[in-house]
């Protein structure tokens, strides 16, 4: 009982302490930005060239019903990408790790998938799949899928080789190991792998768009790349950076909330 | 029935020859400590009758049946505590019990209570200090299903004053069970003050050099390692195990 207490206790404390330090950062935006604003006053920098803050932000205010679309649009398909492409990360390295023969075989082409350029992908895609989503979710699944498998296989293989002599020795069979030692052992490691593919899913999403779609934040920005309104395409930046920071967020209140007992946890924010 | 015979067990990694015609027996009920320097092969040897390794000769043998590479035939608590660290304790301690039926918890729970630990129950093993671990690893060895223990060194990292607590612990708990017990250490008195018999090991390659019988009755009190008897052993195993084979 007294040991619950002081858990819901180091919530409240790790709470505190985000407060108590996320102050520097903000200050240190706040700060450049205020620079900024000067500075494209000061300097008359025209504002096709780099747009002020202030006229980022009323733009951004001002037209939100003409971008909000674009904005749900993006979300819908990083999220939808993600997950199929961390299903399938996870899903190889779940199947690579049980077959050691197969691993051997596929790892080499596994790292090799990562050497081709998104770009050199896309006329091929294009002709294979049109220009619907299909094409769009393979681009984000195969920036995805990568992370999450390396980062589960490694988790798998550097299981603690105490513990699994003794799951062996105590009888448990090779389901058993994976199951109750080998898949809680890489959990955090699989998050690690998670994290990356959380910001990779936005920007594979974006990546998706400017190659040929009708909607989304990558046409906006596209859109708005060509009448040379660059507020928007500040506008379309900002909301990509959001958009990877709670996708990220979101993977730390999961990882939060699925890894217990690790040595540690209570000193990190 | 749950007597271990080891019979001429000889075991090399490569070139090295680790283990060489090792032969001894542990009878029911019985506490037996094997002693043996650093690096001797003591791991080793709990690997071959855990069935982790096949021995490149001779038989194991356990209630009669030959064990030879099988697993799950006995219960161990390695070297380190080796809890599982995103397990409670009371999770960790039904591990053994879990992989081949339902687990008992209130069993599990009252026996913790038993080891001190009723207050952790459901805490993480990194909350806990050492002994406290090596406390629960040893609770997940007694529930498991097997009547035969193996313990590799579980007091070694203890200092001395935790170290006597926690002998005098296992031996209480264990007088209640009595499920045969092989038992590892390089402290000679932690050796005579637990067993039945002790085995002296030799090193490079490890066979049995000398096995002791010692007589003192159970339930053991804290005050026989004091006496000049239990002294008279100690220096006799020492003399064994300083001399050259
Ligand atoms: N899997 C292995 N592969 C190769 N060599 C090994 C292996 N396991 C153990 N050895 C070697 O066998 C020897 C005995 O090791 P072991 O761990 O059994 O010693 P020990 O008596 O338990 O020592 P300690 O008291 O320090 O725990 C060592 O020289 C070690 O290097
Ligand atoms: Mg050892």
């Amino acid at each position: 009982m007294e040991v619950e207490g002081t858990a819901s206790g180091s919530t409240l404390m790790i709470m505190k302490k985000i407060v108590e330090q996320g102050w520097r950062p903000v200050l240190v935006v706040i700060l450049l930005l205020i620079l900024w604003e000067a500075s494209s006053r000061l300097f008359a920098i025209p504002a096709w060239l780099l747009p002020s803050p202030l006229t980022i932000m009323e733009e951004g205010l001002s037209s939100w019903s003409n971008y909000a679309h674009h904005l749900v649009s993006t979300t819908k398909l990083s999220i939808v990408g993600f997950v199929i492409g961390t299903s399938i990360g996870l899903l190889i390295a779940v199947l690579l790790h049980l077959m050691p023969h197969v691993r051997q075989a596929f790892y080499p082409l596994l790292i090799l998938s990562q050497n081709i350029p998104i770009i050199v992908l896309a006329p091929l895609l294009i002709i294979w799949f049109g220009f619907g989503v299909l094409p769009k979710l393979f681009i984000i699944t195969l920036v995805c899928f990568f992370p999450v498998a390396v980062a589960a296989l490694d988790g798998f293989r550097q299981t603690n080789a105490e513990m699994k002599h003794y799951m062996y020795m105590a009888g448990a069979s090779k389901r058993q190991v994976f199951s109750k030692l080998e898949l809680p052992h890489a959990l955090p490691t699989v998050f690690s792998g998670l994290k990356i593919s959380a910001t990779y899913s936005v920007m594979g999403a974006v990546i998706s768009e400017w190659l040929g779609a009708n909607k989304g934040i990558g046409v906006y920005m596209t859109l708005a790349q060509s009448s040379f309104r660059t507020d928007r395409v500040f506008v379309a930046i900002f909301f990509i950076m959001l958009l990877c920071l709670l996708f990220f967020s979101f993977i730390i209140a999961l990882e939060r909330f699925c890894i217990k007992g690790q040595p540690g946890q209570e000193a990190k924010s | 029935m749950s007597e271990l015979k080891v019979s001429e067990v000889s075991k090399s990694f490569g070139e090295k020859k680790v283990l060489q015609s090792v032969s001894f027996s542990v009878k029911e009920g019985e506490f037996v400590s094997l002693l043996g320097p650093s690096g001797s092969g003591k791991s080793t040897l709990f690997h071959l009758i855990g069935g982790l390794y096949t021995p490149d000769e001779g038989e194991l043998y356990l209630g009669g049946e030959n064990i030879n590479g099988k697993r799950g035939k006995i219960s161990y608590t390695p070297q380190s505590p080796s809890l599982f660290p995103w397990r409670t304790v009371l999770d960790n301690v039904v591990l053994g019990e879990e992989l081949h039926a339902k687990p008992n918890k209130e069993r599990a729970s009252a026996m913790l209570e038993r080891a001190g630990l009723a207050d952790y129950v459901n805490a993480y093993p990194h909350q806990l200090s050492g002994g406290m671990r090596q406390r629960a690893a040893f609770v997940r060895s007694l529930l498991s299903p097997q009547p035969f223990i193996c313990l590799d060194e579980p007091f070694s990292a203890l200092d001395e004053f935790t170290r006597l607590d926690m002998q005098k612990w296992l031996l209480s708990i264990w007088e209640e069970n009595r499920k045969s017990v092989l038992f590892v250490t390089h402290n000679i008195e932690e050796a005579i003050y637990l067993s039945e018999r002790v085995l002296v090991l030799s090193s490079n390659p490890a066979t049995v050099k000398r096995e002791f019988t010692i007589p003192f009755e159970r339930p053991r009190r804290e005050e026989l390692v004091l006496t000049e008897e239990f002294l008279d052993w100690k220096k006799q195993i020492y003399h064994e195990l300083r001399s050259e084979a």
